[in-house]
């Protein structure tokens, strides 16, 4: 059984918020960073940017950031994990970098994400910015800024879709 | 002497004389003392041999016992028990030995020890060049004294035409008529060669022995026996052409008698794609259409006689990269299964056919006297039973002492129950008695 | 994908579709600062190499370095099999070290073949005698993909001693298997007789087919004693057959000129050929090491059966 938690305009105004939480939280945005992680917080981050752009004309640089090769998992399922692509064409050294994912849901994926940003160099601050947290944390990890927090069974199955690749922007669950 | 046997109830197969029915087998003293219905057993030890086939003991013409010299791979004894286990009651023992066999001395010593293990008669061959080495004729005279009727340098080709023809014309000055048996494959074309040149080698990266190979050295070998009007003997054919070619020889009138290996019967070049080292052989395994070519020539008789070629190697030697593995497989044990199995079931060969290509055929060649059959009272009890229908599976070990076998993890139809040697079993209830 | 890469024939077209992109991320870890990803962190990948080849260790030994695998490097000279230990004793020396991965190469065809028999890793060729080196073909087409937009319908000729070539043959099948049309062009003593199973053309003059193509693909001719049974001279080669400054204004422009290497220059391509600007001899080493990333990452990287969290 499928629900749909966000619709399009949903996604957008919790977009708009969370790029508010940022400037605030950041006070303005001279260092500013977003890596996505692919491959939907990548084109969640370019939606982030954008609105960063509109609020407070600045232009943020957006990376993408694949963790495939940082996972903990590689080896334990019967295909080799699917592989996108990264880019991250600045220096993050000394940068405050905001990872931005779909879901927060165990926290591996973030932790990957992690040790990957380490190895291109050393940010002087990571934070966090999800567009659903839906619980479950298997690691001590938390997200600084969450577009909407849903509660879920762990067998639930929760998408965020996007247009550029499913034809919406959208948040649906589904109930095993 | 041994004890009063009576096999009853089997279906006796004798091709030697065309007999086919279920009938008793009484043997005494060595010998088939009764042969009949209701036969009474008066103190005989009693073998049932319901739905078992009863047949003259296997003759192989062409077995590797590699003793004396490489007993590492194989003995007089463990290949002569191997023999027994697969039916045979006589076999030859190929001159390429360590030293060869190339003089009487050995041939002696050969007939001896086989003797002493009591398990399968042993007809030695001679080499037909001192030394294997192509050269010089080998003191064949001698060996024929010593009871040798066929001449080999199996393993190679009597390398020229010259040396062929001058032991052919040597050969009749002897008081019987001995037989020259060649290693069909031109030496220049399969120098390096793994297997089948075929499509199959270009892909696989192995270099090729051309079925051409074959058909050379076969067209020779009969112009020099026609030439000389000596009798030639073709092992192991593998290619159609070379069938047809003995096909035509013996229409012309050509002393020609040719043997084809059960691994030949069964598989092809395909069966090397896993570069399993157990399939190397030489000649090597070839295409379907020469599978087909071997299969009716052995139904028409172009083909002879079922040889097995037994060629035992030690473990480490076939477990080893393909090109440097030697070729060969063993087939004493599984030969009979092997026939039964992928020629007579499959309807391409008759049952009668079958045992005569495995029985008196081989025999009348290899001179082995007093195996082949015919069965009938006062002929020598050298017998097979055997269950057409068990079936079962090779797997190491096996009771000889090699384990390269093509037929390895293979079903087979068609298991030996028991082997009688003179009337003493050498086989009972499938397992040697010594 | 199979678990073995033993012979192009292992993988299908959306297998090497798969290797190819997987070999693009692999590539741009190469450009990082820290060309490591912690991918195969704890596995253990052997380089078995009977036949000395430092291009292809090396690349290799670097592939299972930057993936963070543990690597051993188990070589002919100055090892047991020296001494003549077997094949298979050396297998299970190699499986008693835990090896997840073993890379082989070796001058008998099939040895990659009977290794799976004794090693419960996946078995990596990287060359064996005459058969194949499905590696190299896969960092081939990866070139060829990258520098002319696509695979399928490629115009390539192999060119030179294809019957003893082991890159010619996973070249061939891998080409006819991503939609390419393949020419082997050589004297007909180096050409298989019988090529009617692999999809390809041949042709005994080089001018004709060079008009036509997309790549050359120049083999390396031996010219080890043997070789000269199949043709008379090296001279009457190198004319017949040779990529000379001549004739390769006759291709197209924006053809590729490649070679596997070692290149003998003079021999089977001139030297300032194999330095034009469109030769892609030098792409190819730096493209080894991201395919092999790739194959080793997709190899050692499955298997398991837990299913997915996240």
């Amino acid at each position: 059984m499928t629900a749909k938690l966000l619709d399009a305009q949903d996604v957008r105004r919790a977009v708009t918020r969370i790029a508010h939480e940022i400037l605030e939280r950041d006070k303005g945005a001279e260092t500013l960073v977003l890596v996505g992680i692919a491959n939907r917080g990548d084109l969640l981050a370019e939606r982030l940017a954008a609105q960063l752009t509109r609020i407070e004309g600045v232009q943020v640089p957006v990376g993408v950031l694949d963790i495939t090769f940082y996972r903990d998992d590689i080896g334990l399922h019967a295909d080799a994990p699917e592989v996108h692509e990264t880019r991250i064409p600045f220096d993050i050294g000394g940068k405050t970098v905001v990872l931005v994912d779909d879901v927060l849901f165990t926290g591996r994926t973030i932790r990957a994400a992690m040790d990957a940003l380490m190895d291109f160099g050393r940010p002087r601050k990571i934070q966090l910015a999800v567009l659903v947290d839906r619980g479950h944390r298997e690691l001590p990890i938390r997200a600084d800024f969450v577009g909407k927090n849903v509660p879920t069974k762990r067998e639930d199955d929760v998408r965020v879709l996007v247009e550029e690749l499913d034809g919406e922007d959208a948040v649906i669950v589904e109930v095993r | 002497m041994t004890d009063q046997l009576l096999i009853r109830g089997a279906r006796v197969v004798d091709p030697a004389t065309g007999r086919d029915e279920t009938t008793d087998v009484l043997v005494a003293d060595g010998a088939i003392a009764g042969l009949g219905q209701g036969l009474k057993a008066q103190g005989s030890e009693i073998l049932d041999g319901t739905g078992l086939i009863l047949a003259p003991g296997l003759v192989d013409l062409h077995t590797h016992l590699r003793e004396p010299g490489e007993e590492h791979k194989e003995t007089i004894a463990t290949g002569t028990r191997a023999a027994a286990l697969g039916g045979y009651t006589a076999v030859s023992s190929m001159a390429n030995t360590y030293p060869v066999t190339d003089h009487a001395a050995i041939v002696a010593e050969i007939r001896e020890k086989a003797a002493a293990a009591g398990l399968a008669d042993v007809f030695p061959v001679g080499a037909v060049t001192k030394g294997l080495e192509g050269e010089s004729l080998a003191e064949m005279g001698e060996m024929v004294a010593a009871g040798v009727r066929v001449f080999s340098d199996d393993g190679r080709a009597v390398p020229t035409a010259r040396i062929l023809r001058n032991a052919l014309t040597y050969a009749r000055a002897f008081p019987i008529d001995v037989v020259i048996a060649d290693h069909c494959e031109e030496p220049s074309l399969v120098e390096r060669g793994q297997m089948h040149e075929g499509v199959n080698s270009y892909s696989l990266g192995l270099a090729g022995r051309p079925a051409e190979a074959e058909e050379i050295m076969v067209a020779r070998d009969i112009a020099v026996a026609r030439l000389t009007g000596g009798r030639i003997h073709i092992c192991h054919l593998s290619a159609a052409r070379a069938v047809e070619l003995v096909r035509r020889a013996k229409a012309d009138g050509v002393r020609i008698t040719a043997e084809v290996t059960p691994h030949h019967l069964a598989f092809t070049d395909q069966d090397l794609l896993t570069y399993d080292t157990n399939f190397k052989v030489h000649p090597p395994l070839r295409s379907a259409e020469d599978r087909a070519a071997l299969t009716a020539g052995l139904a028409d008789g172009t083909i002879d006689a079922i040889a097995t070629d037994h060629a035992p190697h030690a473990v480490e030697e076939k477990e080893s990269e393909f090109d440097l593995s030697p070729p060969g497989t063993i087939g004493l044990e599984t030969a009979l299964a092997a026939v039964l199995t992928h020629a007579v079931a499959p309807g391409h060969l008759p049952l009668m056919r079958a045992l005569e290509a495995m029985t008196s055929a081989p025999a009348r060649i290899l001179g082995a006297e007093g195996h082949g059959g015919p069965i009938q009272v006062g002929s020598p009890a050298n017998l097979v039973v055997f269950d057409p229908k068990e079936e079962w599976i090779p797997e190491a070990p096996f009771v000889s002492k090699a384990r390269n076998c093509a037929f390895l993890g293979k079903r087979l139809t068609g298991r030996v129950r028991y082997t009688l040697l003179r009337g003493e079993l050498t086989v009972a209830d499938g397992k040697a008695t010594r | 994908m199979n678990k073995h890469l033993l012979s192009m024939h292992d993988l299908t077209a959306e297998d090497v579709v798969r290797i190819l992109d997987t070999a693009e991320s692999f590539r741009e870890v190469g450009t990082r600062v820290i060309k490591k990803v912690p991918a195969l962190r704890g596995r253990t990948v052997v380089n078995f190499f009977m036949e000395n080849s430092t291009r292809t260790r090396i690349s290799f030994e670097l592939a299972a370095k930057r993936l963070s695998a543990d690597v051993i490097n188990f070589s002919a000279s100055g090892s047991s099999v020296s001494k003549g230990e077997s094949l298979k004793d050396t297998a299970l020396t190699l499986q008693a070290m835990g090896a997840d991965a073993v890379v082989i190469r070796h001058s008998s065809s099939g040895s990659p073949h009977q290794l799976t028999k004794w090693i419960s890793g996946s078995v990596l060729n990287a060359g064996d005698g005459t058969h194949e080196h499905p590696t190299q073909a896969l960092l081939d087409l990866y070139t060829m993909r990258e520098k002319l937009g696509r695979l399928e319908g490629l115009r390539v000729a192999i060119l030179g001693d294809v019957l003893h070539s082991r890159v010619a043959r996973s070249l061939s099948f891998g080409l006819v298997k991503m939609g390419a049309e393949v020419t082997l062009v050589g004297p007909p003593t180096l050409i298989p007789p019988d090529v009617s199973a692999w999809g390809v053309q041949e042709s005994y003059d080089i001018e004709s087919v060079l008009p036509k193509l997309d790549v050359c693909y120049v083999l390396r001719v031996q010219k080890e004693r043997q070789r000269l049974e199949y043709f008379p001279s090296v001279r009457e080669y190198s004319r017949l057959f040779g990529l000379t400054t001549d004739r390769v204004g006759l291709l197209p422009e924006g053809a590729l000129i490649m070679h596997p290497g070692p290149m003998n220059r003079g021999v089977e391509i001139d030297s300032d050929v194999a330095d034009l600007p469109h030769s892609m001899i030098e792409e190819q080493v730096t493209n080894g090491i991201a395919v092999r990333m790739s194959l080793l990452y997709l190899l050692l990287g499955s298997g398991g059966e837990q299913p997915s969290d996240d």
